[in-house]
């Protein structure tokens, strides 16, 4: 096991949160957790199929950074990972759900499957299954913001784009390409790198010159933060921060927030190689339990009002899987639809 | 009526295109500043501004994929590749976002964008330099191929790729920009899917496109002289081919030959001939006879270039062998 990177200090005496905004965090992680958790069972019952790669431990990052923007406004763009993702842009669980069971009612019309959650009633831009290919897609989101506000002169136009990969990706010659030209054009973009480690079976510390990947923001005279990824009110505090200035028309921002997954690359992953140390000292941190100690220490919260919220939530994921499983399958007659704009 | 230059005519509807809609934006290496490494560009930079004609790093994957990003939330980008050969370098993004994107997102979204520039071969340029990604790109579903081949065609057709709601590859010819017609005054518009028929025969069709048009229409004037009346089909739409015109020709003349630029090998004429002989079978005299590129990189020496590619009297020569193997 590599030496684990010690996270920044985060100021806690600086945290402001309400019981409504606490709450909706707990909920929207809990979402994320488990819905993954369902559909785990549902891929070893044969439900789905595929590849499916499941986000259980990273959840502050997604719940951090987008439930801190505008909802249906601002975009987001995942990748292959991105069923939580989606739900924290809003894409309701019934539809995910649908998606993976390859069905009509699904957010991609049973068309993409779990590398390729879309909608464009929430600005989800995508799931993008090929490593990095997500992110100059994203900063040409963050791009017609821009020319928006400076070449049509609409005041408006202040929406901010989230980007989010994996350390992986991060070797890319696309992040590179887009870091340089989001700074240089000042593109309301923040690229959220969620460094869980491990890229498959690459070790991070293997695959890089420099393992701290928020560093390689500055070479672009750009913004970069490290941030605890285990720990939602951190990630919330740096997304906020650079939410602002992306729409102050300050820039994009660097976010590498430090995470890790809890189960293997995809549910075909035996994860052989991670140590069990390791595991233990991440599931140590799990994001959930963390943000229920600190709503609780910081007196907004109750036992019994955590409770609710995970059996409601609970509620939600069932009911996505029995709507998934009644809804239909797509219409063999409309195989070739969607290919063009016209169909 | 005005005497235009094929890259003049190409600006022209740019032009005339960003006017009308200020969501169509110019991007690409050169195109600002500079005016396009063929011109087609030049002026619009002062006209338009830095956004609407922006100058890019040389990072053809991330800037493909920024226009697909801005085609996806309403804009429409026009890409210009410095040399279509340097797209290469965006396949993933044109392959995988821009054609396949649609679909995958079950409808979600549209990608209305422009990639065009120059291609085929040159004079001399080596093989980097002389790619024919036309035939590369067949294969990719979800988007439209189209190959301009004249001043006239070339601004009727980029104003309809403009205006389409899908991405449209906009083959131009390296060899072709100075090429001149006279324009009307007055704004037109080309179908992108309908071939054109550039000389009307009997004899036989020949299926061609981009600059191997004027290499047939130069063999058909030695033909005419020796009795010989072939009808000269210019594709336009290499993606989807206008089986129609198509059809209507092979019906008459019960003859084809296909002369192309790009490689014979997964071809463009490679193509037809299965669709012809799949649907038009019954109606042919004699095999369908391809004229292509050799199958090797595009060498640099002047007399090997030349041997690489299609010439007039390769065409003549076929030409009369096929239409005197009546039968
Ligand atoms: C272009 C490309 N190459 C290879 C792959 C196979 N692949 C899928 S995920 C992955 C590892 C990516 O790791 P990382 O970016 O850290 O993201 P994580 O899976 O950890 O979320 C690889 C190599 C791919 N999908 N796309
Ligand atoms: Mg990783």
């Amino acid at each position: 096991m590599v030496a684990e990177r010690t996270v920044p200090k985060f100021d806690r005496s600086s945290i402001k949160i309400t019981k409504e905004e606490g709450l909706m965090l707990y909920e929207d992680m809990v979402l994320g957790r488990l819905f993954e958790d369902k559909c785990a069972e549902m891929y070893y019952r044969g439900r789905m199929f595929g590849f499916v790669h499941l986000y259980n431990g990273q959840e502050a990052v997604s719940t951090g950074v987008i439930r801190a923007l505008r909802r249906d406004e601002d975009f987001v763009s995942s990748t292959y990972r991105d069923h939580v993702h989606a739900l924290s842009a809003g894409v309701p669980a019934r539809e995910v759900m649908a998606e993976l069971f390859g069905k009509a009612t699904g957010c991609s019309k049973g068309r993409g499957g779990s590398m390729h959650m879309f909608s464009a009633e929430h600005n989800l831009l995508g799931g993008y299954a090929f490593v990095a290919e997500g992110i100059p897609v994203a900063m040409g989101a963050a791009f017609q913001s821009k020319y928006r506000r400076e070449a049509l002169k609409d005041n408006n136009a202040d929406q901010v784009t989230t980007c989010f990969f994996g350390d992986g990706a991060s070797n890319n010659g696309q992040f590179f390409e887009c870091l340089n030209m989001s700074a240089l054009w000042k593109l309301p973009i923040i690229y959220v790198v969620e460094n869980n480690k491990w890229a498959i079976g690459m070790a991070h510390d293997r695959a890089t010159s420099q393992p701290e990947i928020y560093k390689k923001a500055s070479v672009f005279d750009m913004e970069g933060y490290e941030v605890d990824g285990m720990d939602v009110l951190a990630v919330r505090d740096v997304a906020q921060k650079a939410i602002a200035r992306a729409r102050a028309g300050e820039g994009p921002t660097l976010i590498e927030a430090l995470t890790y997954r809890f189960r293997g690359h995809s549910l075909a992953d035996p994860d052989e190689l991670r140590s069990e140390k390791e595991k233990e000292f991440w599931a140590s941190k799990d994001p959930i339990k963390k943000l229920a100690k600190d709503l609780t220490n910081m007196g907004l919260v109750v036992s019994e009002e955590l409770k609710a919220i995970e059996e409601k939530v609970q509620a939600i994921v069932n009911d996505a899987v029995e709507f998934a499983e009644n809804s239909p399958e797509p219409d063999p007659d409309e195989l070739r639809r969607y290919v063009f704009a016209e169909d | 009526m005005a005497e235009t230059l094929m890259f003049n005519a190409l600006r022209e509807a740019t032009d005339e295109e960003m006017a009308r809609d200020n969501t169509v934006f110019v991007l690409g290496e050169d195109v600002g500043h500079y005016g396009g490494s063929y011109k087609v560009t030049k002026g619009l930079y002062e006209k338009y501004g830095e956004f609407r004609v922006l100058d890019t790093p040389i990072a053809e994957n991330s800037f493909s994929g920024l226009a697909v990003g801005a085609a996806m939330t309403g804009l429409r980008p026009i890409i210009e590749g410095m040399n279509m050969g340097f797209l290469l370098l965006a396949f993933n993004q044109i392959a995988n976002n821009a054609g396949m994107l649609r679909y995958t997102s079950g409808g979600n979204f549209k990608i209305p964008m422009v990639i065009r520039g120059p291609g085929g071969v040159g004079r001399q340029l080596g093989a980097e330099h002389s790619q024919r990604l036309e035939a590369y790109f067949h294969a990719v579903p979800g988007l439209k191929i189209v190959a301009c081949s004249t001043a006239y065609n070339a601004k009727g057709l980029l104003k309809a790729a403009i205006r389409d709601e899908n991405p449209v590859l906009f083959f131009e010819h390296v060899l072709l920009y100075n090429l001149k017609d006279d324009l009307p005054e007055e704004e037109y518009i080309l179908p992108l899917d309908k071939a054109e028929v550039v000389r009307k025969g009997k004899d036989v069709t020949v299926l061609t496109y981009s600059r191997m048009r004027h290499h047939c229409t130069q063999a058909a004037k030695n033909l005419e002289k020796q009795g010989y009346d072939p009808e000269i089909i210019d594709l336009i739409s290499l993606k989807p081919f206008d089986m129609e015109t198509i059809r209507e020709s092979v019906k008459k003349t019960h003859r084809v030959i296909i002369v192309e630029e790009c490689m014979k090998t997964g071809g463009i004429g490679a193509e037809l001939v299965a669709l012809v002989s799949e649907q038009l079978f019954d109606e042919l005299d004699a095999p369908v006879v391809r004229l292509s590129s050799q199958d090797i990189p595009t060498p640099y020496n002047g007399k090997l270039e030349a041997l690489t590619i299609v010439q007039p009297q390769q065409i003549v020569e076929a030409i009369h062998k096929v239409v005197d193997s009546q039968i």
